[in-house]
Order: C-alpha cells, then structure tokens, then sequence
C-alpha cells in the first residue's frame, strides 16, 4: 500500500489529537476552533484519514493491567510459510490475541514465524489459551514457545511521523 | 466501575463516531446526558483504567518505519543497555521478557529507511547485535477487552 498523502491541515489535526480528544460532547468542533478552520473541515478530513487507514479508530483504550489483566504472554510458533496467511487469519479472529503477525525467522536459533499476543488474568489462562491455539494449528505447529514480560523497561507513545517537515 | 462505567468501556473500544456529537448515540443507550458521558471517561482516565481516548493513528500509513527487535543481554550488561536504549527517542516499548533473547523493543522511525541506520547505532553503542523483527505480515490488531 503506497502512503496516502496528507497536506498541512492534516498534519496540524494529527498534532492536536495524537496525545487524544479533547474531552467535550463537540470535540471535532473544538480542534475546529483550535485550528480556526470550519467544524465540517475536520469532520471531513478525518472522515477520509480513517477510510485511507491512517486512523484505525478514535476510541478508549483501556489499561489492561488496570483490568485485571496481568499476565501477557508472547506466543511464537513456527508453522510452514505456505500455510502462514490463512493460519495467521484464523489466530487473528481469537478473542484472546490482541497482535498477530508474520516476522521473520533467524535461524538456526530462531525458527518462529507467526507471533501471536495473549492476554489473560494470570499465567494459568495464558497457557490454557497456548493449548487453544496449539490445537487449531496442529500438525502445522513444529514449535513454539512462550516469552512471558519481566518488566517493562520503557513505553512511551509512539512518535508519528509528522513532527517535523 | 459501575453499570455506565462498563458499558462505556465495552462500547466505546470499537469506536465513536466522526460526527458533531459523537456520544448522542451511547448517551440515549445509556439514558444519561452527554456531558455524563464525557465527565466520565474524564474519570476513567484519571484512575488510569483507561490509558488514552482518541484517534489510534497508524505510524506506517503516515510513512513512518517501524519494527520489533530483540537483543540477548548478559545479566551483568542488561541494566547499562537497558538505559542505553531509554535514552533513544526512536525506542518506543522495551520489555524484558523470560528467554534468552531477554529485550524486546518496538524501534519507531519518521522514515523505514531509519529503522537499519538506528539499529546499526544501537549495535556500535551496546556490542550486542539486533534481532530485526519487521513484521511481514498483521492478521490482526487490537483486542476488546469485556467488563
């Protein structure tokens, strides 16, 4: 997919809405104001971003820890490139898995393909969904592991690319 | 978390709408105002059961590089190479994580051609080579979490 282009304007309404929405029952109407452009420029503009993909959605994100949910497992499996993309969609409708991906493999000592991320409450539920998981794959699962977060040594928000012209 | 906070965290995961008043709809749900609403995601916020509320941009569509990576950290070195990659703006997340490949960082660059010129850096700076993890392919992103 080539990248989408997007002009000054745009660029200023991701400035005003990466950090979040203002918190008001009119919030477009207020980064309108900020901007000193019409309402429906915004309401448009982000209309089209969120079409292009450039926004996936404007919603909440709870805190999973907050929630409860404490253990966060990453699952790694090595599975046969030729049946990666369907097994990968089949992992991605889960309920449980949050990220799914292909990476690439670094053998010898690293034979996983398909990474998938599980929560749960605690690291009991995260095996019993590895089990899940294990069993869809079947004969196509030739290993995977389980790398269990220690710690979290760093999380900031991710920087867009848009800072600087 | 009462009745309304649940529900607004269930429904407002998927997404409000880009319109003038984008709480009208879960505020007739609900049967409260809209400035309830607000006022409450405002709280929700505040006791860091949310962690944010507003548009989830996609770094990559905006041209942005990005890509996982892993490293294999003796004990002895890991603090000094975790503090050497805290210090890069470019190193969004870092995890420890239980394995032998034990530090696992998301690496977000203003252009994909960055990502091979920040990973050499962090290569020169801390003598242990990179695992680059792009991603070649998403199945899916995003997780609803139910209350």
């Amino acid at each position: 997919m080539s990248k989408p282009p997007i002009d000054e304007l745009d660029r200023q309404i991701i400035l005003a809405t990466q950090e979040g929405l203002p918190l008001t029952t009119t919030p477009y109407f207020d980064i309108a104001q900020k901007l000193e452009v019409e309402e429906n420029e915004i309401l448009t503009r982000m209309q089209k971003m969120q079409e292009q993909g450039i926004i996936r959605r404007i919603s909440v994100v709870p805190n999973h820890y907050a929630m409860g949910y404490k253990a966060n497992g990453m699952s790694v499996w090595d599975v046969p490139d030729e049946q990666i993309d369907q097994l990968g969609q089949q992992l991605g409708q889960l309920p449980f898995i949050s990220h799914c991906y292909h990476r690439p493999r670094h053998l010898p000592e690293w034979p996983y393909n398909l990474f998938a991320m599980i929560h749960a409450h605690d690291r009991e539920t995260v095996e019993q969904r590895v089990a899940q998981v294990a069993e869809i794959l079947g004969d196509s699962n030739r290993g995977h592991q389980v790398l269990y977060s220690k710690r979290i040594l760093k999380k900031t928000g991710l920087r867009l690319p848009v800072e600087r012209k | 978390m009462d009745e309304l906070d649940r529900l607004i965290i269930n429904e407002l995961q998927d997404g409000i709408p880009i319109t003038p008043h984008p709480f009208a709809e879960i505020a007739s749900v609900a049967g409260v105002t809209e400035e309830e609403i607000v006022s409450r995601i405002g709280q929700l916020l505040e006791r860091k059961i949310l962690s944010r509320f507003g548009p989830m941009y996609n770094a990559e569509r905006l041209g942005g590089g990005l890509t996982l990576a892993a490293m294999k950290i003796p004990q002895e070195d890991f603090e000094q190479v975790a503090e050497a990659l805290d210090e890069l703006p470019e190193v969004a997340h870092n995890y420890e994580r239980q394995h032998e490949l034990n530090m696992w960082f998301v690496l977000a660059t203003e252009t994909p051609e960055q990502i091979a010129a920040t990973i050499e850096t962090i290569e020169k700076n801390t003598g242990y080579p990179v695992y680059n993890m792009p991603k070649h392919q998403e199945y899916f992103i995003g997780l609803k979490l139910e209350v």
